[in-house]
């Protein structure tokens, strides 16, 4: 029991991470119905950038959670540089091309954004400075430690955060606005490209957060890093609905968790040698406690893509989607 | 480049003709005033090794051990079939990148060298063999580890380092006889090398009739590993083994920690490094791991004293086994009477030596028989070495390096991830 509360508590610690990734998605994709690919390199760059920075601070001697706020600091304008340009120079121009012409651009600029940071960062792993003192916490026979807390709890003010900024403020109304009609909402004043612009560049920014979170969890950060984590973030957006914010923020949490319990429990579910009559069949190899395991924890990144695939079969709007129609 | 080539193979011939110029045959008016001497042969003896870019100090480390044996050897003034023979190292530069690997072992063919000591990596060492092998002329390698090299059915390939398949056998063996594990978990991740390392691990122990879980998997770029331990952590082994590098395995063993997981974590060379101390901190501390070979410090203490008063520094990590690489070529040529490869050839096949590293004999593949592999623990953020595995016997390592001193021998193993990362290219 304690196993499985261990994992669920895993599951939700990745799945803030990727629920504030996700964010990034769903909120472009619900303002021009673009998917940024890059959306997983600007997560990269902001753990680059917040990284370089504490490294070069580790040793000044300051309180480590001031230098993790520095870099923080430093990684949030970079990113959202990063963001903007993205969108002035690469989609912007493509507005009114193809769906499909953004959508080849952002793999594009994926790519490109990868290349660049292997060229600043090289291909080396960046080790995250050992500063942070690991404090751990016994819940209900689980280990949780104070970098899964503050997390969890980073997570949450952020989606709150985010909340009260789309539908509280003036912004927020801008936005939903272009999200509904781009061209009434112009018509109605409203600076459409202005909108969009901070959309992206607000996305960037929690994007720089997602990456410190996740490299101080993980205590690595890699020029790679970003391609996966953005694929299933994307899939989390997806899950929930994408274009939908609480919906990318329901989905990335469950991903996290299915994503844990898959990978802690696959293995043993598939391990054939479990069940009598086919281990008798196999023989030799159950023989002796041993195994023959079909899937193993190696399957841990497939359930994301798993589950994004159940949910574009069996509802395609996602959980908490609506609107489909032209979108999806 | 091909201008710092040159300028290099020119400063190695600079060197030579400094080192032992009184007898260099191609400016004879200077130094044959003694009645007619028998006529002399010059041997030219390549090595290769990266002497720009990341690794270039191991490269040049490499280059050392096989210049001070060549020197020693023309200061011992060896005859050749009767001729004085006085031997030329020719120094090539392969910037640890496999296409300039095949490119410099093609020049050291049309240079007509009698042998090879390199190169330093086994991704370029791989890719060259070839171009030896139709030529005919013997390679020792003194540090690619990859398996590969000594599969490819090549009679004049040799090696002096241990394979990398000989650590997993020693990394379990160490572990059954001093921790004594009931329940080991084995971990990989998915590379070629981390699978085969895992495989050799696993097959070790059970063959020590412990048992072991189903096997664990990542990528080589997980860094995610809580799922994982945490099953392993209800499973409650005594010992973890993980086939993988450092940037992968660094986290391993820090979320593992975390988790309380109370098991030894155990790990291959790609992970014996000291960045594992940069990756998981205190986590790191009394993990266990193996490196093919031995620390320099380990050599003998004629050959570390020769070293460091020829280039007054200190051994890196493979210059013994470049030197005895080297030694052994000329030893070949000594037996058969010969530098034409294809009398000496045999004679190296066959060789029984003992030189800097210990002794040297080859089995059928080139391999070398019995190779050290050296167990290694994390204490105070440095991997220090805590014994040695020899033919399936483990020596503690105050007893295995006669005048070691085990606090200087910490140090240069720091070089070794670097060492590793072009290797990795051929392992993966």
């Amino acid at each position: 029991m304690d196993i499985f509360v261990q994992q669920l508590v895993n599951g939700l610690t990745l799945g803030a991470v990727y629920a504030i990734v996700a964010l990034g998605y769903t909120m472009v994709y619900g303002i021009i119905q673009l998917i940024n690919f890059a959306h997983g390199e600007v997560v990269m760059i902001g753990a680059m950038v917040a990284f370089t920075v504490i490294n070069a601070l580790a040793a000044a001697g300051l309180p480590p959670l001031v230098v993790v706020l520095i870099g923080v600091g430093c990684a949030i304008p970079v990113c959202m540089l990063v963001g903007y340009s993205m969108e002035r120079l690469a989609y912007r121009p493509l507005r009114y091309a193809p769906r499909l012409a953004p959508l080849i651009t952002a793999i594009g600029v994926s790519i490109i954004l990868q290349h660049l940071a292997m060229l600043v960062w090289t291909r080396n792993v960046i080790a995250f400075p050992q500063i942070i003192r690991v404090e751990t916490y016994t819940l209900a026979g689980a280990v949780v430690t104070n970098v899964q807390v503050a997390i969890v709890a980073l997570c949450v003010a952020i989606m709150a955060g985010l909340a009260f900024l789309v539908y509280r403020t003036r912004l927020g109304t801008a936005m939903r606005a272009t999200a509904q009609n781009r061209q009434v909402a112009g018509l109605m004043g409203v600076d459409v490209n202005r909108v969009i612009a901070a959309t992206f560049v607000i996305g960037a920014a929690l994007a720089a957060v997602a990456g410190v979170m996740v490299g101080t969890y993980y205590g690595v950060a890699q020029y790679t890093m970003g391609s996966v984590l953005g694929l299933k973030a994307f899939a989390a957006a997806v899950l929930g609905g994408i274009g939908n914010v609480p919906g990318a923020m329901l989905g990335g949490v469950l991903l996290g968790v299915v994503e844990a319990l898959g990978a802690g429990y696959i293995g043993d579910l598939t391990d054939l040698c479990r069940y009598g009559v086919l281990a008798g069949a196999l023989g030799e190899r159950c023989a002796g406690g041993g195994h023959f395991v079909l899937f193993g924890s190696n399957y841990q990144d497939v359930f994301a893509f798993v589950v994004l695939i159940l949910v574009l079969v069996l509802r395609p709007s996602g959980l908490l989607g609506e609107r489909v129609g032209d979108r999806a | 480049m091909n201008q710092s080539k040159l300028a290099l193979t020119l400063l190695a011939a600079v060197v030579g003709l400094i080192g032992c110029g009184k007898e260099e045959p191609k400016k004879p008016p200077v130094v044959q005033e003694a009645p007619p001497p028998p006529p002399a042969i010059e041997i030219k003896i390549g090595h290769v090794g990266p002497l720009t870019g990341g690794i270039a100090h191991l490269g040049k480390d490499n280059e050392n051990g096989a210049r001070l044996a060549i020197e020693e050897a023309n200061a011992a003034k060896i005859k050749i079939d009767g001729k004085d023979a006085k031997l030329v190292l020719v120094a090539e530069d392969d910037q640890a990148d496999p296409k300039v690997g095949t490119t410099v072992a093609q020049k050291l063919v049309d240079a007509k060298v009698a042998g090879v000591v390199g190169h330093l990596n086994s991704g370029t060492s791989i890719p060259a063999s070839s171009i030896y092998n139709a030529a005919g002329i013997p390679v020792i390698s003194g540090s690619a580890t990859n398996p590969k090299l000594t599969e490819q059915g090549f009679k004049q390939q040799f090696r002096v380092v241990a394979r990398d398949d000989q650590q997993g056998p020693a990394i379990a063996s160490y572990l059954a006889a001093n921790n004594k594990p009931k329940l080991v978990a084995v971990i990989d991740d998915a590379t070629a090398y981390g699978e085969g390392l895992a495989n050799e691990v696993e097959k070790a122990l059970k063959a020590a009739s412990i048992k072991v879980l189903a096997r664990e998997k990542g990528t080589d770029k997980t860094t995610d590993w809580k799922a994982i331990l945490t099953k392993l952590k209800g499973r409650k082994p005594d010992a973890i083994f993980y086939g993988g590098m450092d940037a992968t395995g660094g986290p391993l063993v820090k979320q593992g920690r975390e988790l309380g997981i109370k098991a030894v974590f155990s790990f291959g060379d790609g992970a014996c490094t000291d960045e594992m101390t940069k990756l998981a901190g205190a986590a790191a501390e009394g993990m266990l791991c193996s490196q093919a070979g031995i620390p320099p410090q380990a050599a003998d203490a004629k050959f570390r004293d020769a070293y460091k008063k020829k280039f007054n520094v200190d051994p890196i990590l493979y210059a013994p086994f470049t030197y005895d690489a080297a030694n052994l070529l000329i030893e070949g040529m000594k037996k058969a009477n010969s530098a034409d490869p294809a009398k000496y050839l045999p004679e190296l096949a066959k060789i029984d030596y003992t030189g800097a590293t210990g002794r040297i004999a080859f089995d059928e593949k080139g391999d070398r028989k019995d190779a050290e592999i050296t167990i290694f623990t994390m204490k105070g953020g440095k991997i220090e070495p805590l014994a040695v595995i020899k033919g399936g016997k483990t020596i503690p390592y105050a007893e295995f390096g006669k005048a070691a001193a085990p606090a200087a021998a910490a140090e240069p193993v720091k070089d070794a991830p670097k060492a590793d990362a072009p290797k990795d290219a051929a392992k993966k």
